[in-house]
Formats: structure tokens, C-alpha cells, sequence
């Protein structure tokens, strides 16, 4: 009784008032949530904007032949002032691409083979492990497998790289003129190999594992063999995931600075046989010369930053509209 | 009229018998006397023509069993498993090789000051007990809880806004943050040495170091949050909103709750991928010998740093010193990942 003479002394709260807009307190819930959001915009727009600023002068100065003409000089005279440079980045871009191409193109098939084996070969208590080593061996620092392809590598390297040229030394690629073997872009590329292949073996692995299991069930009845299913059911619907993680190891290949830079015996000049031990990339360039860099050819690394960053801009951006247009296809 | 009954025992077809088992571990040995028998017959030589003919052989030796007992098929079948098998072990070897090769020359460095003194008095070629790697390891904490604090509530707010609010950016802002991700460590450190370093600080320290490392560090914590936070069932939110909770509230009330030990796996995963970041510390923080617990002056050292210098100096004692502190950094990964993996499955749980 006395709880009811009580709220007869309150007054009583009026109504709720119901309506569909939003309180105040989500309004600026979701316009901080929305701010954090496009933060990720904002950083790579002033990454950009940044780099570009500070590397604008050199790029005027320079325009295509930047990207196209593979010379990195700057000339001093006697009392350290300035007098001419030319900067081009050719050689490096090349040297970029030929690592990342080997990089990937040693990757793939192993990390290929790999999920295939953890999905569809592997007893699950196996399985466990093995996923676990992969994720492990994705969260290694790169400078790890930089000392490690110097020290542990490096030898065992050479010596295949010695073979191949041996055997398949009539291919131009392959050719090595005055043999030097140690720190080839080959050797860059093994290591790079390894770095990505846990990239690539865990995204395959999630595609393989989302094949629609009623396709792989209705193969097993009409008698196929596990090595039937995997070839006409689901290496056909793990395409596009496949060539997407391959892409992104692409990228993250091409941006490796320390990895490259220990391994790689870094001159700046074309070179196309990848046995042989002189290569650069975009990024250990960056890095070599920083140290000893004045500010104006600290505004060229700028420029090659730049490029740099679009470059993995694009190739990730391509990537992701493969994984996209392969996860909504299905086939 | 009796009637027998049989009741027939369980028996597990798919299981090999112990006749298939045999034949296995004897086309195992088969395949391992072949690889030796060839590498000392032919020209081939070293461990990996061991490797490659041991495969081969094993490849053709279950290829010809599947010929034998059943047909051409199960062979081809066989021979592919092989290969699978062939592509595993190829993955897994480097790390056997890292954790192998970090352990046994790492621990040739380890020394009772190793972790207590810095290398402010030692010099390259002092024997190995003298200095340590103190002010690496006060560095990269330091960096590393400087880059926590921006990054940590950026990721997180990223990730509720791809699970939560699904507004018009989604689609642009997962792909933005998958191209973060890819964005080289170096450019990162570029990029904090044309913004901050040469127009406010004009000098290294260790914050600009930490603001590249928050750069990288963001997509991870943003995309491991997301699918933390996709885990969350959706009736949780709902329950929250049918209880008169503003949006707000329920987020702050009962999802970051729901998904806590999730969101610290994701920071978790995030101070992994950044505590080896070498590069943009070489570009930045200047890498000092003392112990510097001032974030905001003066050069920082960090445990790459220290590891790079020391294989770079070259003496024979300093790359065992490099040695040691590549067996503490990967300790320090192995860990993270540890506790990483034992916060997941307990979620799962």
C-alpha cells in the first residue's frame, strides 16, 4: 500500500516520445563511428598528397623520364653544392617487378598445393598444426627473413641457382655472364617467396573451404577420385580467390624493403638474368640512399615513394576487385 | 522355424588395413633407400636431390600401387597426393629452418645482463657478456604503446563502422583499409618524414617512429575487430534496441563487452605485426644506444634497430649479438601469437 501512496506523490513521467529519428547521443555515435571510418581514406589521401608534395619538383623536372630511364646520379663539386642530377627510376621498377614476379611465381603453385593438402588431405588434428605453423610464419617480422636468407639461405640458394643456370642456362633469362651467383634477384625472389606464401596458402585454404560442399558430395557419387574433385570441382570454383591471394602477395612482395635489402646485392643498372647477383627495388633503393642523402635527393626518394605506393595501390585495388567478383560469382 | 540372426560387427571400411598400413611404411622406406641409392650411384648430389628423389619416388611408388590394386584413376589419384604432400612440406621447412637456425645461434648470445644492460658502453667487438639490449627493448615497448594509443581506437571505430553502422562507404572503406594493409612499411616511414618530421619535429625521435608504426598497425586491428564483431549475434543487438537502448548504448553496453576478449586479440595481432617493423625505424627514430624513456626527444633504439646495426657492424661478436636479438624478437612474436591463439579458441569456446 505504501509503494502506492508514494507514486501518488511523484508525478508521473510523461510518455517517451516515440519517433524514428535518431537520439542525439546516436547522432554523434555515428558521426564519430563515420569520422574513424574515413580515417582510412584521410591517411592514404595524405600519404599521397604528402609524398607528391615533396616530390613534386623533381617529378616537374623530371616528368615521364622518371619512370622511364634508369639513371640515379647526383654530381657534387668541390665544396659539396650541387651541380647536376638525374634521376631515374627504371631500373629499380624492373628490378621491383622481376623479384615480386619470381617472388609469386614460386609462391603460388607451392601455396596452391599446400591448401590443397590442408583441405582436403590433411587428418584434422594435423590439420590444426599445420594452420597454426602457416599463421605463425605470416606474423615473422620481415627483418627475420631477411638475416635468415642471408645466413641459412644463402648458401643452399646459390647452389640451385648454380644448377639451373647449368641446365637451362640456354634460356637468355637463366644465362649468367661473369658467374656470379650470390645475391641474385633469384636468390630475393626465394625469399620473398617464403614471406608471401603464408598470404597465399591461408587465402586459398578459405576459398578451397567455402567450395559448396553439394558439389563436392555429388562428384564423390558419380565415382570421382579426390584428385577428380579437386581438379573439376574446386580448383575451378577457388579460381578468382587464388589469383586474387596471389596478387596481394604480389603487392606485398613489391613493397619489401629489408627482406630485399640484405639479400640483394643492389646496383643500379637493368638486369634481366635473375641468376645474376645484381638487382635493386624500389624500396631498398629508398633505403640505401637515405643515408647519405642531401635534401634534394631526398625529394627524388620522395617521388620514388610515391611511385612506389601507387604502384601497390594499384595492384591491390586489382586484387581486390578479383576476390570480389569471385566471391559473389561463385564458379 | 529358427532364424539366425548374424549382427554384424562395426568395422570402419574407410580405415587402411594393417596390410595398407605396411604397404605404406614400406613404399616410405622403398622411397627413402631409392633417394639414397641414387644420390650415390648417379652425378646427383646434396640435400636437395635427397629431397626431390625421395618425392619422386614415393610419388611413382604409390602412382604404380594405385595401378596395381585398382586402376588408372586411384593412380593418378595417388601421385597427386604426393604432390600435395610435396607442396606442404615445402611450406613448412623454411620455418622449421627459422626456428631452428634463430634458437641454436641466438642462444650462443644470451648472457645474465643481456636484459638489464644497454649498449651505451660496449662497443662491436666487446665479448658478448658486456652490454644487452635493455634500451631496445624499453624502445620498442615504448613505441609500440605510443602507436597503440592512436591506433587502437581508430581500428576499432573502423571495424564498428563496417559491422554496426553500414552505411554508404562500406564497400569503399573495406577495400581502403585492405589497401592500408598493403602499403609498404617504407612508404609509411616516408610518409611520416614528409609530414611530421620535416615541417613540426625536424628531428628523430620516437614518436614520429610510432606514428608510422600506427599506420601499419590499423588495418590489422581494423580487419581482426571486424570479424570479431561479425561473430556477435545479431539477436544481441536487437535484444539491446528492443530494451529502449539507443544504438549507442547497446554498442557500449553490449557488444564491446560481447566481443572484449576478441577486440584484444586484435590488438594483440596488431602490436604483432608492427614489433619487427624495421624499416620506417631506420628512416625515424634514429636508433640509440643509451636507454631513452622519452618518447617526444632524443634518437630511441628498438629491438630491429638494434638487430640491423649489429649484423650491419659485422664483427663476429656483434652478430651474435644480432643473433640474440632476433631469438628475443621472435620470442616476443611467438608469445603474442600464443596469447593471440589462447584468447581465440576460449571465444570460440
Amino acid at each position: 500500500m505504501t509503494m502506492l501512496e508514494d507514486r501518488g506523490q511523484r508525478p508521473i513521467p510523461s510518455p517517451r516520445e516515440i519517433s524514428t529519428q535518431p537520439r542525439f547521443s546516436d547522432k554523434v555515435f555515428r558521426a564519430v563511428v563515420t569520422t574513424g571510418g574515413l580515417s582510412s581514406l584521410a591517411i592514404l589521401g595524405l600519404i599521397a598528397a604528402f609524398l607528391g608534395y615533396q616530390g613534386f619538383e623533381i617529378l616537374v623536372k623530371e616528368g615521364i623520364t622518371f619512370i622511364t630511364t634508369s639513371e640515379w646520379t647526383v654530381e657534387v663539386d668541390s665544396f659539396g653544392a650541387i651541380t647536376n642530377t638525374t634521376f631515374g627510376l627504371a631500373a629499380m621498377l624492373v628490378g621491383t617487378i622481376l623479384c615480386a614476379l619470381i617472388a609469386v611465381l614460386i609462391a603460388v603453385p607451392v601455396s596452391v598445393a599446400a591448401a590443397i593438402f590442408l583441405s582436403f588431405y590433411a587428418p584434422a588434428s594435423l590439420k590444426k598444426v599445420l594452420v597454426s605453423i602457416i599463421d605463425l610464419m605470416a606474423a615473422f617480422p620481415s627483418i627475420l627473413f631477411g638475416f635468415w636468407g642471408l645466413f641459412v639461405l644463402m648458401p643452399s640458394a646459390e647452389y640451385w641457382a648454380r644448377l639451373i643456370n647449368r641446365y637451362l642456362g640456354f634460356i637468355p633469362i637463366f644465362k649468367v655472364d661473369p658467374p656470379i651467383f650470390t645475391r641474385s634477384p633469384f636468390i630475393a625472389g626465394v625469399v620473398l617467396a617464403i614471406m608471401i606464401i603464408p598470404i597465399v596458402t591461408s587465402i586459398s585454404r578459405e576459398v578451397f573451404s567455402q567450395t559448396p560442399l553439394d558439389r563436392i558430395q555429388a562428384a564423390y557419387a558419380l565415382g570421382a577420385t579426390r584428385w577428380n574433385v579437386i581438379r573439376t570441382v574446386a580448383l575451378p570454383y577457388a579460381r578468382g580467390g587464388i589469383v586474387g591471394g596471389s596478387m596481394l602477395g604480389l603487392g606485398r612482395a613489391m613493397g619489401e624493403t629489408v627482406a630485399v635489402y640484405t639479400v640483394l646485392n643492389i646496383v643500379y643498372q637493368i638486369n634481366w638474368q635473375v641468376l645474376f647477383g645484381a638487382g635493386g627495388n624500389v624500396a631498398s633503393l629508398i633505403l640505401l640512399k637515405f643515408g647519405e642523402a642531401q635534401p634534394y635527393e631526398i625529394k627524388a626518394l620522395m617521388a620514388a615513394g610515391l611511385v612506389l605506393f601507387l604502384l601497390t595501390l594499384f595492384v591491390n585495388f586489382i586484387a581486390d576487385q578479383i576476390v570480389a567478383k569471385s566471391g559473389s560469382k561463385g564458379r | 522355424m529358427t532364424q539366425s540372426y548374424v549382427i554384424p560387427k562395426p568395422s570402419r571400411p574407410w580405415r587402411p588395413s594393417p596390410r595398407e598400413k605396411g604397404l605404406n611404411i614400406g613404399l616410405l622406406l622403398a622411397s627413402v633407400v631409392t633417394s639414397y641409392a641414387l644420390v650415390a650411384l648417379t652425378e646427383m648430389k646434396g640435400k636437395l636431390a635427397y629431397f626431390f628423389v625421395f618425392f619422386a619416388a614415393l610419388a611413382l611408388f604409390n602412382m604404380a600401387r594405385g595401378l596395381i590394386t585398382k586402376d588408372w584413376m586411384n593412380g593418378r589419384d595417388q601421385f597427386f597426393s604426393v604432390i600435395m604432400l610435396l607442396g606442404m612440406t615445402i611450406v613448412i621447412l623454411p620455418t622449421a629452418s627459422i626456428l631452428y637456425t634463430v634458437f641454436d645461434r641466438g642462444r650462443k648470445g644470451l648472457h645474465a645482463g643481456l636484459l638489464t644492460n644497454d649498449m651505451a658502453l660496449a662497443t662491436p667487438s666487446d665479448p658478448i657478456t658486456s652490454g644487452g639490449l635493455l634500451h631496445a627493448i624499453v624502445g620498442t615497448f615504448l613505441l609500440v604503446a605510443v602507436a597503440l594509443i592512436v591506433s587502437l581506437p581508430i581500428g576499432i571505430l573502423t571495424a564498428l563502422y563496417l559491422t554496426e553502422i553500414k552505411g554508404r562507404f562500406t564497400r569503399p572503406i573495406r577495400f581502403l583499409v585492405q589497401a592500408m594493409s598493403g602499403v609498404p612499411s617504407i612508404v609509411a616511414g616516408l610518409f611520416i618524414l614528409s609530414s611530421v618530421v620535416y615541417t613540426v619535429t625536424k628531428s628523430y625521435s620516437g614518436l614520429v617512429g610510432s606514428l608510422a608504426l600506427t599506420i601499419l598497425m590499423i588495418p590489422t586491428i581494423a580487419r581482426t575487430a571486424e570479424e570479431v564483431l561479425n561473430l556477435i549475434p545479431n539477436d544481441l543487438r536487437e535484444a539491446g534496441v528492443a530494451l529502449g537502448g539507443t544504438q549507442w548504448r547497446t554498442v557500449a553496453m553490449v557488444v564491446i563487452p560481447a566481443a572484449r576478449s576478441g577486440l584484444i586479440t586484435a590488438l594483440i595481432l596488431g602490436v604483432a605485426r608492427i614489433v619487427g617493423e624495421t624499416a620506417p625505424m631506420l628512416l625515424l627514430t634514429g636508433g640509440g644506444d643509451a636507454v631513452n624513456i622519452n618518447p617526444t626527444q632524443g634518437a630511441m633504439g628498438s629491438l630491429p634497430f638494434y638487430i640491423w646495426k649489429s649484423f650491419l657492424l659485422g664483427t663476429e661478436e656483434s652478430i651474435t649479438r644480432g643473433w640474440a636479438g632476433l631469438l628475443v624478437l621472435l620470442v616476443l612474436v611467438l608469445s603474442l601469437f600464443l596469447m593471440a591463439r589462447f584468447l581465440g579458441s576460449r571465444r570460440t569456446k
